[in-house]
């Protein structure tokens, strides 16, 4: 709701996507709907007419996400979300998204597969998000939920970083915090100063100049300047907008990281191990990409074992790894998504037990 | 404090209006709640089963392995999670659709409250759900009845309001039920 009162409200995550949307100003909404994501379009269909917005149920994935680079690129905000089969039918569309520098914002509640899989949880689409997705060699934000408060803030976050920085972002989150229920507090939209959109297509207007929006590059070396121009973006992301959270990383002689809803989960793990006496910490990436080095980096001269915890056979494991290159031992505890194998807090209890250092 | 409690049932049973219904009384008092809902496809007939943790501080995780209370209303869910209580626990089930002869778990408490037959006679079975809403404060001490009663307000839809005060009654019979 637009008009933000600040007062707790419980609701699922994918609503809580929804009214974030509405609050970051969101004018079009396009999407095909696709479990478990649908609370999102079901909610933007009621709300985003009453507001004055633009709710378009597509004919299919490929026609929302198009619709979606033809409305960012007339400078409105502009979002679509589906879950993994429908994200990958949108990857050619964000692709060229990326090549025409344009912002919008995707939600992908992710779900088992390959292929159609299963609507359980699931955290295997992280190398399809974080590495582009789509063909060319491109970057777009990942930001990774781990409450329902977070898809509210993270998802405004989304617009935002996506304006800033002109190209699309996602928020990659899954079942667990899709469909689950806490409380929110809706905060109102942030007040960030935002590049004004001198690029949108805008038509013939007397005495400006016209603006093309394109992901053509044929001249000599203007597509090799383009890319260099996008390295130096995704850098100064990597510089100014990595986020992440520590719990009793200080003094830990194990850290667990893990993403989104097995951090959740693994949170539990931790205090549970802390309880035990051990020494046990919680590295938790909130941008995927920018994926938080340094930090992890930082981390790796003090602690000596990282336990790499997500509900695919690992994914994120490779950045960890890459962060932390030979400063620390990085091991895998891992199940593959699918319905009944969610990891517990007291399974990845058991991992801890199982991998904590005993001669220290 | 930190408090879970798992329910499951089958579609129809009114599994997550129940969890729903916890999640509200807690926020009432205050808490920090998630409430983690898992579903088949159906409608109705499927599995249906929610996890509600509820905290005065941070809810950690909304995925409990060995919960603390269970509430179980069918024998499908007795069958596959009456094993998974923590020990010390409590076990809540529903007798009228549960045979629980020939498995013992040591260690928990299980209770007996014959849900469907006490909601028949309070003139609806689809009060099941109520009845083991009281049946699980009663034994839990979690929530004060008065919280159930405001949180019905918030869970049912504004044409349902009428029925409150039977649901409130059959709250209180599982509660009755459920102290033996």
């Amino acid at each position: 709701m637009a008009t933000a009162s600040r007062e707790k409200i419980f609701v699922k995550g994918n609503e809580a996507v929804a009214m974030a949307a509405l609050e970051a100003g969101c004018r079009c909404y396009f999407g095909y709907p696709i479990t478990p994501q649908s609370d999102i379009p079901e909610y933007l269909s009621r709300e985003l007419p009453r507001q004055g917005g633009e709710f378009i149920q597509a004919e299919s994935e490929i026609g929302a996400i198009n619709m979606l680079l033809g409305a960012s690129a007339t400078g409105v905000r502009a979002m679509t979300s589906s879950s993994g089969p429908g994200i990958s039918l949108k990857q050619e569309g964000i692709s060229y998204m990326a090549g025409s520098e344009l912002p919008g914002v995707i939600v992908d509640i992710m779900r088992a597969g390959p292929g159609l899989g299963g609507i359980d949880a699931s955290q295997a689409d992280y190398w399809q998000a974080t590495r582009g997705g789509g063909h060319g060699g491109y970057r777009i934000i990942v930001l990774a939920p781990a409450s329902v408060q977070e898809m509210y803030d993270l998802t405004m976050l989304a617009f935002d970083l996506s304006d800033i920085y002109r190209m699309p972002a996602m928020v990659l989150a899954d079942s667990v915090i899709g469909q689950m229920k806490e409380s929110v507090i809706p905060n109102p939209r942030p007040v960030t100063v935002l590049p004004p959109k001198e690029w949108v297509v805008r038509g013939r207007e007397a005495g400006k100049p016209q603006n093309v929006v394109k992901s053509l590059y044929l001249g000599d070396g203007e597509m090799e300047k383009f890319h260099w121009k996008m390295q130096a973006r995704y850098q100064e992301l990597a510089d100014k907008e990595c986020r992440w959270e520590e719990v009793q990383t200080a003094d830990a002689e194990l850290i667990i990281t893990a993403f989104g809803s097995t951090a959740r989960i693994a949170r539990t793990a931790v205090d549970m191990a802390r309880d035990a006496g051990m020494k046990v910490g919680l590295m938790r990436p909130i941008t995927l990409f920018p994926f938080p080095k340094k930090a992890y980096a930082a981390l790796s001269g003090r602690c000596k074992l990282f336990l790499d915890i997500e509900l695919s056979t690992g994914q994120m494991i490779d950045d960890v790894r890459l962060a932390i290159a030979r400063d620390a031992e990085v091991l895998f505890y891992g199940r593959p998504p699918g319905a009944g194998s969610l990891p517990t807090p007291e399974e990845l209890f058991e991992q801890i037990k199982k991998n904590y250092p005993t001669c220290s | 404090m930190r408090y879970d409690v798992f329910f499951a049932g089958y579609g129809g049973q009114g599994v997550l209006l129940a969890g729903n219904l916890l999640s509200y009384a807690a926020i009432h008092e205050g808490k920090n709640v998630s409430f983690f809902p898992a579903y088949g496809v159906e409608k109705r007939g499927g599995a249906a089963m929610c996890t509600i943790v509820f905290a005065d501080g941070d809810t950690g995780s909304p995925v409990v392995g060995n919960p603390s209370v269970s509430v179980l209303l069918n024998q499908l869910s007795f069958d596959k999670y009456a094993a998974k209580v923590k020990q010390g626990g409590i076990c809540i089930v529903n007798s009228s659709l549960v045979d629980t002869k020939g498995i013992s778990l040591p260690g928990v408490e299980v209770i007996l409250v014959p849900m469907n037959q006490i909601a028949l006679d309070m003139g609806d079975v689809r009060m099941v759900n109520m009845v083991a809403c009281g049946a699980y404060i009663e034994k839990s001490g979690a929530l004060l009845k008065e919280s159930l009663v405001a949180a019905l307000k918030k869970a049912l839809p504004e044409r349902n309001h009428s029925l409150i005060p039977a649901n409130v009654q059959a709250m209180e019979a599982g509660a009755q039920a459920a102290r033996g």
